[in-house]
């Protein structure tokens, strides 16, 4: 299985500052690349939703501030509906493209597939790059699109038609979202980029004796998620194509005969909005777990790194990713139970949707199982995989109310679903990013960092996530719906202004401790403690580097032989609580051939 | 390798036990829970919630007492000691898998014959009929007047004082009734929601009686369902809709047939 | 420069180009080379235009403030769609009197004070009125509920501009020539109002206590004077205004044009 690239250098040319870290083809590099543009991104993102937060908070208050900090957003201090509505749609688009998925799949994906299976770089290094230069346009773009005269895009991330095609509807469907869609589009384009390449490279680059069944469980998370990715992305890019038209050059993809907006009549005629959904949930829905594999995949090899024991049923985790991949593909519709799809549809969708709770529960159960009598180390990496399951328990719980279609009924586009991916989607996934970086900071930077600041990181963000997302149940199962600007025009929503501000302050603080991880993370950069070779005891290959970390290739001498499958902790054999995976003890024999 | 991490065991501890209680007392002390019941239907949808919420509340606590036991109790030093070696058992996977498996099926079964009941049972022929025709930002509601029928409507005669477009040459159109905002139903009886948009989409949210849904431009969407409580509710709009969005303000009234009979033949007057 | 590098900076410099191109967007009509106007006010003309009504005025329909119970509050009488409204003295009021042609290629100033459309009671304050290019239009919120003041024009850009709280003031411009432009508020669909946007001074609305609107300081010259009604249109009539002439016009509206 193991492919004749693996041995041998790759060819060493002079490195200049372009060629080292701008235009750099060195998977390491452009892994971080990723992972800095998303941790901006981040930032752009929180912000975003502190403004929002505040909003629902204190609406109506006159805040002079908002006026200073957002300008024409924010007349007379006062944050206007149009403009909430666009900092909700850039902050959902951006969380979701730009942090969740660039930031986990294209940082882990790029840094670690080489690393953990044995290449010296990826298969197309220079499509490698370029992915990383396409995102980085379609982040010029979306940024670009806060700057034009009528606003961002405001349609929510969603961009359901009519709504965000037609100008006349809201401010932000003008440039604004022209924009986004070029946006996204260019976005998509490196995304498949970038998964085609995590393909190959995972088939075809793995080292002597790395078979598949071999591959630590990130390297298959990323790698399923790369598949996902593929046959995803190509359809949001044909939907955002044709939306696209519809918007500029008046075709009528998504949008009926006969709309009447803004006082006039629109001479569309012939589209569907439904088609619009069908298709963005075709895409949408895979696209959570894009998001969601690789931290499952992350958060399983950190818990059995720090619990020192092996990852309990290896082949279970790895069918049950296959599973929710496959089942991810045939449950776009249970986020559109009451669009006025056919509700015979959506009783096949209610099927299928619920039963990816059960490879869900496997893992949650395997993940336990591997707790279980084990030693464990609470490292900041530990610790936000802990909060990691803990948080894919909550919000995947209540993906069975919202998945069974008669409660959808009522909790459909209410707080209960925004707590509900908050947490199964946006949180757990972001504990994933968070574990990957503690655990593999020191392979990143060759610096440790600090441990007691990343526990105080941890635990400010672990709570204040469920003081923040859990009310929100309650709001939901009230009736509390989403999107809205206000909950002052409804009795039944005033009696949460207590709560929302309470809500508020969580997410003030929350967002201002993870100033505690910038510090961390850009201090540990330069003032860290050097790193050893394998500081955790760690047993996959990225552990067996020289250090400090080669550059381009990787390995200095020949690129370590796979002996045995991942997470070997506490065997009863070996001498010590793990088992490198490259350690030949008991297969001396096995010498490699070439 | 060294981590202190007896403090972050009982913090784990500590948080799920406190966070569990605060959950109780505001259950408790508030009441967050539904809003009044107002429909025939929702009893269902509720107690498909409440059920589901005991069994994943049951899940959540046991998955979360065995974490936080686990992070509490099996601390290690840090000195390379072992653990124990445990790395799969078939027989435990094949029960995990299959108990979720069962329990998830026998909700979906419960759920879908609900469901049939809400969406695959065609209302009576004597259902009070309403057309709602939402645009931004407010909801155009049409009862069809005596003779029951819709008349026709043509989005090139929408004016301001003819909202939705109705074809007054049309005899069916003729003692249609138009009013914004106000969507009056009877108690008791069947009700149908006959749904259309004129601009975006929009979906109609009806919070007591457990009814949503959307509004689509370009087609006719359905809801039937039957008000139970005389009163005073509200209607909201659930799908993103504009800048008016989070108050598309209608009003809900549920009162006797005879009473609903006076009110329609004075809007008649009004029209 | 290494071919290798060649697609990321053809990447870069599209990127640029198009950031460049962004900023071009804001371009101005084009203003055409005006020369400055100075009235004379010795030989200053003055055109006086009365509008009548003849026939029998619709009823006006009455608005349904239950739809929104913020603004019933506001009222303890009923409320009327009034469209057409004929004064005592069978004038009509809210017509939109203006100098239509005669003034091309001279520039006027700017009045430095804004005009101002409120919402009082959701309903538009005024419902018709003029405002010149470039002269800031003042939008208020009188009312503790939302209001969005949506504009279609076609000539100038759209906007679409919500107001949740009361007492808010937006403001914006109008760049271009445009008679009228339809304001709406899509909260309350009842409520509409009409602007026209003129390069000169020379505009008046008619009123509900007198059908009366003067144009004085005129040149003298040959003028078209426009009225403009929402529900029946507009007329011209061609004048020529001698030095320091008054001269008198007259325009009937009818309910039923036959």
């Amino acid at each position: 299985m193991a492919s004749e690239h693996a041995v041998g250098t790759v060819e060493h040319h002079k490195e200049t500052f372009i060629s080292k870290y701008v235009f750099s083809y060195d998977h390491k590099m452009i892994g971080k690349q990723y992972m800095i543009t998303a941790l901006v991104w981040a930032l752009i993102g929180m912000a975003l939703s502190w403004i929002m937060r505040i909003q629902l908070a204190y609406p109506a208050e006159q805040m002079p501030w908002l006026e200073t900090v957002l300008g024409r957003y924010a007349e007379g201090g006062i944050l206007a509906p149009e403009y909430y509505l666009a900092m909700m749609t850039m902050h959902g688009t951006i969380m979701v493209f730009f942090v969740l998925t660039a930031g986990l799949i294209g940082t882990f994906g790029n840094f670690l597939i080489p690393l953990q299976i044995g290449a010296r770089d990826m298969a197309f290094p220079f499509i490698n790059m370029l992915s990383y230069w396409t995102f980085f346009l379609a982040s010029v773009i979306m940024l670009l699109s806060f700057f034009v005269e009528s606003g961002p895009a405001a349609a929510g991330w969603t961009v359901y038609p009519p709504l965000s095609a037609i100008a006349a509807a809201i401010p932000g469907s003008g440039a604004g979202q022209t924009l986004w869609l070029l946006s996204i589009g260019v976005f998509i384009v490196s995304s498949l980029f970038g998964s085609l390449n995590y393909i190959v490279t995972v088939l075809n680059m793995r080292t002597k004796g790395m078979t598949m069944g071999r591959m630590p469980l990130t390297v298959w998370a990323i790698f399923i998620a790369a598949i996902l990715g593929l046959l995803a992305f190509p359809v949001l890019l044909s939907g955002a194509i044709m939306l696209l038209l519809d918007k500029n050059l008046a075709t009528s993809f998504f949008i009926p005969a006969g709309l009447y907006i803004g006082g006039e009549l629109l001479s569309y005629e012939g589209g569907s909005p439904i088609l619009w959904q069908h298709i963005f949930w075709f895409f949408g829905h895979p696209e959570v777990y894009i998001v969601a594999l690789p931290a499952l995949g992350i958060c399983s090899e950190v818990i059995a790194t720090y619990a020192r024991k092996p990852l309990f049923g290896y082949k279970a985790m790895v069918a049950s990713l296959l599973a929710i991949a496959f089942l991810s593909f045939i449950v776009w519709g249970h986020h559109m139970f009451v669009s006025g799809m056919n509700p015979f549809l959506g009783s096949v969708f209610v099927l299928t949707t619920i039963l990816i709770a059960v490879p869900s529960a496997v893992k949650v159960f395997n993940w336990l199982a591997t707790l279980w009598r084990g030693k464990l180390h609470f490292t900041p990496a530990m610790l936000f995989a802990i909060g990691l399951v803990s948080l894919f328990i909550t919000g995947g719980l209540t993906g069975i109310f919202l998945g069974n279609a008669p409660i959808d009924i009522q909790l459909h586009d209410t707080y209960f679903v925004v707590a509900h991916f908050h947490f199964v989607m946006g949180a757990a996934a972001l504990f994933g990013i968070f574990a990957g970086i503690y655990h593999w900071f020191p392979k990143m930077y060759g610096r440790m960092m600090n441990n007691t600041m990343g526990k105080l990181h941890f635990w400010l963000t672990f709570i204040g996530i469920y003081l923040i997302f859990f009310p929100m149940h309650f709001m939901g199962t009230t009736g509390v719906p989403r999107r809205y600007y206000a909950f002052t025009e409804f009795e039944y929503t005033m009696q949460y202004g207590g709560m929302n501000e309470f809500i508020t302050i969580a997410a003030l603080i929350t967002g201002a401790a993870q100033i505690i991880f910038l510090i961390n993370f850009f201090g540990s950069m330069y003032l860290g403690k050097k790193a050893e070779r394998n500081p955790w005891n760690a047993t996959s290959l990225e552990w067996t580097t020289d250090d400090p970390m080669p550059g381009h290739g990787n390995w200095k001498g020949e690129i370590p032989m796979v002996y045995r499958g991942p997470h070997q902790f506490s065997t009863p054999e070996g001498k010590e609580d793990y088992v490198m995976q490259s350690d030949n003890t008991g297969f001396e024999g096995l010498e490699r051939e070439n | 390798m060294k981590t202190s991490g007896r403090l972050d065991g009982l913090l784990f501890v500590l948080f799920f036990i406190i966070g569990l209680i605060a959950c109780i007392w505001y259950l408790i002390r508030h009441d967050p829970g539904f809003l009044p019941l107002a429909s025939e239907h929702g009893g269902f949808i509720d107690n498909l919630f409440v059920v589901t919420l005991i069994i994943t509340g049951i899940v959540f606590i046991l998955t979360h007492v065995l974490l936080v036991f686990f992070t509490f109790r099996y601390k290690g030093n840090g000195n390379g000691e072992k653990a124990f070696w445990y790395p799969d058992n078939k027989k435990l996977e094949i029960i995990w898998t299959i108990v979720p498996a069962v329990i998830i099926v026998a909700l979906i079964v419960w759920g879908q014959v609900g469901w049939a009941k809400i969406f695959h049972t065609n209302p009576p022929d004597d259902a009070f009929v309403v057309e709602i025709v939402g645009e931004q930002f407010a909801w155009n509601i049409r009862y069809p007047g005596e003779d029951g029928e819709f008349g026709r409507t043509n989005p090139e005669l929408i004016t301001r004082t003819n909202p939705i477009g109705l074809d007054r040459t049309d005899p069916a159109a003729e003692d249609d009734i138009v009013v914004l905002n106000e969507l009056r139903v009877p108690l008791d009886h069947p009700v149908l929601l006959k749904l259309r948009s004129k601009d975006v989409i929009h979906s109609v949210f009806l919070p007591n009686f457990r009814v949503k849904m959307d509004a689509v431009p370009g087609m006719t969407t359905t809801f039937s369902f039957k008000p139970t409580v005389e009163g005073e509710f509200d209607l909201l709009c659930a799908e993103l809709c504009g800048l008016g969005h989070y108050r598309m303000r209608g009003y809900v009234v549920v009162q006797p047939m005879e009473e609903l009979e006076v009110w329609l033949s004075e809007q008649r007057e009004m029209n | 420069m290494k071919t290798r590098y060649l697609v990321p900076m053809i990447l870069l410099a599209a990127f640029l180009f198009a950031a460049c191109g962004n900023g071009e967007e804001d371009r101005r009509a084009d203003r055409r080379p005006a020369e400055a106007v100075e009235i004379d006010p010795a030989t200053a003309a003055t055109a006086v235009t009365t509008v009548h009504f003849e026939g029998t005025a619709p009823d006006p329909q009455r608005i349904s403030m239950a739809a929104d119970r913020s603004c019933q509050e506001l009222h303890t009488e009923p409320v009327y769609d009034r469209v057409v409204i004929v004064n005592e003295d069978g004038t009509l009021a809210n017509v939109f009197v203006y100098v239509k042609e005669g003034l091309e290629g001279k520039s006027f100033p700017v009045p430095g004070e804004g005009a101002v459309l409120d919402q009082v009671g959701c309903m538009y304050t005024p419902r018709v009125f003029g405002l010149q290019v470039g002269q800031e239009l003042i939008m208020r919120n009188s009312d503790a509920t939302l209001h969005n003041v949506h504009a279609s024009p076609t000539a100038n850009r759209e906007f679409n501009i919500g107001q949740p709280v009361q007492g808010m003031e937006n403001t914006r411009t109008f760049n271009q020539e445009e008679v009228m432009i339809p304001f709406k508020c899509d909260v309350h669909p009842w409520m509409s109002a009409y602007a026209g946007v003129l390069p000169h001074p020379y505009f008046g609305v008619t009123g509900e206590d007198n059908g009366t609107v003067v144009l004085d300081n005129l040149p003298p010259g040959e003028y078209v004077i426009a009225a403009w009604h929402e529900e029946y249109g507009e007329q011209t009539q061609r004048i020529t205004l001698g030095e320091s002439e008054r001269q008198e016009l007259t325009f009937t509206f009818r309910s039923d044009p036959a």
